[in-house]
């Protein structure tokens, strides 16, 4: 047993991961096994057994977590004294902290809505064209970059050095500047705008994901529904506004809200590329900045709810629209 | 204290040329140095260590008992390719006492430090760059033990009461000193300034002076006195603090600095106000930044690493920056007082003050109280491991035994002759002694935004005071 705990070479820890796989197999062996054994089980036993431990995990490891940040962020610093909602009193007040959450609202408003734009008139565009596979790749090879590999990237395209002497640029978006005969720009140091370039770093990252599944949702629209259409002689813009649109409706709500969560949560980037300097710091990365960092354990709660609160609504909107799209089949 | 104090009153009596000579006497010796064996085997100087190694005693290691076959794990924020010196020093311990030490570097050693304390998966040791995230680490989660008895001992014996105070929380000792850098270093290149015909500046005014001078003699504007760069990831602005720091020490003396950095005084008090003019007279000055690298708001976006390297093509003439930037300098570049880069005494602005030096240093905490994991933190604080560890270069110990023959380069033996000087007015660095939320926190984003967003003086220590934690 003390093997099993405490692995430390790499044979210690093969054997401890075949250990586990055995002990899984074990237990839904015997799991699968009871619960086919006795002819009439009642049906919420079968549902108990199946269900009970992943609620338990769940109640244990996201909900009780949860709850727990929650009675966190009335905290002070260490955790120790009650301080009601002075956290929240501080994000609501403070000139920093305030522009994080304006920060945050900005991404979550801008990011979905053009990635999801971007996605869809590129699948629309691209939809049985010959070059159809390549153009989807190029499209789609962003998603395969590490976010912060996608930063690191983006720092290089926006980098900036000074027009004097014989220093030459570095960065490609400057370069072109320079080129137009303008001067260079510190893409990542001029607010309020350095935000709207890293935004432009997500939007490149998520565009391949929208992209991918609207274009798959365009194709499941039956032949026979474009077919009809087309022999009822409506225009491109027509076949698209009412066939198109409302045939990948639920695919477009799923995308929109899965960006809206995966941009209220966004951090690499702002951190890779600024470090929330210069004003661009949003809710995740002032989060880890003041309960890591800082040691801020109620501001830091109290930031993590606020993120909880945010992601909330999403999800609630998300679960009804695919409620209704059911209902509709 | 009492220590301090007497440097206060030595340093006054002193008055100013102390420095000047002890300059000079090492340029001296830098020179013979360099001549003969000095310069040329700084790459073998790790591997002399380790045969040297071979010889150290292993008799204090005895009295923690059988510990053979036990294993240490260290946690810094050391990384490679800085860390094998450190790994050769560790050497001749695990050949000793069976002891192996297992070395583990992180870039995000700060935050994780904490991470994995309140997880409860602390390492053995952890090397701490800052007193103040001690202090948090010990108030905030109780998990760092104090050092032990021989330890203790060995700290009385070969260092300074103010090194150990460092290392002492609420009274009690925690973390015996390391390794030491000096800050109050202006980098220059001497055949520069000889080609120009500039002295290097003994005061203040002299280097404003100097300054304005390179202004006049380079009318094109592509040629300015200082270079500065104060990116850094996650902790961008410290360069500018360390600037902050100086000179507080310059124009408001050591004893308005304790009171800073203890908050004794506000954040806004006017001589805090007082020191950021007068680092904003040289970094907010248009005229005199940024050489090779653009204007004022370049210094926000420049790498510190790489900020001082327009020295070298004669784009700008001087960029303060502490001793451990020695080991930035492209390979070839040649360290010395007639090399290509040298540094200068960051010069007095007050009289009064004497000569103030700023450092700061790294401290050997441990979370766990076994017998392998003391005689490591003893090995730690033995004159064996220092003079190992220092023949591997870039290592200035604040260590009585410290032989000044292991150090590799001019800049560290300056270093630890400043170090060791009664007459000089050490004082820590003011960031790493702050709570967290300042030193690492809004001292750094705040200064950030003074250079990048031109925000202004009264708003940035407003802002600053107001993020000091009430507890």
């Amino acid at each position: 047993m003390d093997l099993l705990l405490s692995a430390d070479s790499t044979g210690d820890k093969l054997i401890t991961m075949v250990a586990a796989i055995i002990l899984f197999v074990a237990v839904m062996g015997v799991l699968l096994f009871a619960v086919d054994r006795p002819r009439n089980v009642p049906s919420w036993l079968v549902f108990l057994a199946f269900v009970g431990p992943a609620a338990l995990l769940l109640l244990w490891g996201l909900i009780r977590p949860a709850i727990l940040t929650i009675y966190q962020s009335f905290f002070d610093r260490r955790g120790e004294t009650f301080v009601g909602l002075d956290n929240f009193v501080a994000l609501a007040t403070s000139n920093d902290l305030r522009s994080v959450l304006v920060n945050t609202i900005i991404w979550v408003l801008i990011v979905p809505v053009a990635a999801t734009f971007l996605g869809l008139l590129y699948a629309v565009v691209v939809d049985r064209s010959p070059v159809e596979a390549l153009a989807k790749a190029l499209i789609f090879l962003p998603m395969a970059i590490s976010l912060v590999g996608a930063s690191i990237i983006w720092r290089f395209v926006y980098e900036y050095k000074a027009d004097i002497g014989d220093i030459q640029q570095i960065g490609l978006l400057n370069q072109i500047l320079v080129w137009l005969g303008q001067e260079p720009y510190q893409f990542l140091l001029n607010g309020p705008w350095n935000t709207f370039f890293l935004i432009v770093v997500f939007i490149w990252v998520q565009t391949g994901f929208a992209m991918t599944i609207l274009s798959a949702a365009i194709k499941a629209i039956p032949d026979d529904v474009t077919e009809a259409a087309r022999l009822d002689g409506v225009t491109g813009m027509q076949m698209f506004r009412h066939i198109t649109v409302p045939g990948i409706r639920p695919a477009l709500v799923v995308v929109l809200t899965t960006i809206a969560i995966g941009t209220l949560k966004v951090f690499d980037i702002v951190r890779t590329m600024t470090g929330g300097n210069y004003g661009t710091s949003v809710v995740a990365n002032e989060f880890y900045t003041q309960a890591f960092r800082q040691s801020n354990a109620g501001l830091g709660a109290a930031l993590a709810t606020i993120l909880f609160v945010l992601v909330v609504p999403i999800v609630v909107y998300n679960v009804r629209q695919m409620r209704i799209s059911e209902d509709v089949r | 204290m009492r220590n301090r104090l007497n440097r206060r009153v030595a340093a006054a009596a002193g008055a100013g040329i102390s420095i000047t000579m002890l300059l000079a006497a090492c340029g001296a010796d830098q020179i013979e140095g360099s001549g003969g064996s000095g310069g040329g085997d700084a790459s073998g100087g790790a591997g002399t260590g380790v045969d040297a190694a071979a010889e150290i005693d292993c008799a204090p290691y005895e009295e923690f008992g059988d510990i053979e076959g036990e294993e240490v794990s260290l946690y810094t924020s050391i990384l490679a390719p800085e860390d094998q010196p450190y790994i050769d020093a560790f050497q001749p311990f695990t050949e000793c006492t069976g002891v192996s030490v297992t070395y583990e570097g992180s870039s995000e050693f700060e935050a994780q430090l904490l991470v994995r304390t309140q997880a409860g998966n602390p390492p053995d040791i952890a090397l701490f760059p800052q007193p103040g995230l001690l202090q948090t680490i010990v108030r905030d989660t109780g998990t760092v033990v104090p050092a032990p008895d021989q330890v203790e001992a060995a700290v009385d014996e070969f260092y300074g009461e103010d090194w150990k105070n460092y290392g002492t929380v609420d009274g009690e000792f925690y973390a015996a000193p390391n390794s030491a850098n000096v800050k109050s270093f202006v980098w220059y290149s001497p055949s520069a300034f000889e080609e120009a015909g500039y002295e290097v500046p003994e005061t203040w005014d002299e280097m404003l002076a100097l300054s304005d001078q390179i202004v006049a003699d380079n009318p094109g504007g592509e040629i300015k006195p200082w270079c500065a760069g104060i990116e850094s990831g996650d902790a961008t602005g410290w360069t500018t603090t360390d600037w902050m720091e100086d000179v507080m020490l310059r124009t408001a003396g050591p004893d308005v600095y304790d009171q800073w950095v203890n908050h004794e005084i506000p954040f806004n008090d006017p001589a805090v106000a007082t020191a950021l003019e007068t680092v904003g007279g040289i970094l907010k000055n248009e005229e005199y930044v940024n050489g090779g690298i653009g204007g004022v708001q370049s210094i926000a976006s420049q790498a510190f690493q790489e900020a001082g390297l327009p020295i070298l093509d004669g784009s700008c003439f001087m960029h303060r920056q502490a001793s451990f930037y020695a080991a930035n300098w492209p390979d070839g570049t040649e360290v010395a007082e007639d090399g290509d880069v040298f540094a200068f005494y960051l010069p007095p602005i007050n009289e009064e003050f004497g000569n103030p030096v700023l450092g700061a240093g790294e401290f050997v905490g441990a979370f766990s109280d076994e017998p392998h994991v003391q005689a490591f933190q003893l090995y730690m604080t033995s004159e064996d491991f220092i003079n190992n560890r220092a023949a591997g270069g870039q290592f200035i110990p604040p260590h009585s035994g410290l032989d000044v023959a292991n150090l590799q380069n001019p800049i560290d033996e300056l270093s630890a002759e400043l170090l060791n000087d009664e007459e000089a007015t050490f004082r820590f660095d003011a960031s790493d002694l702050m709570p967290g939320a300042v030193g690492a926190g809004t001292f750094w984003s705040e200064m950030t935004a003074w250079i990048a967003e031109d925000k202004a003086d009264a708003e940035v220590l407003d802002a600053i005071e107001a993020s000091w934690p009430a507890s």
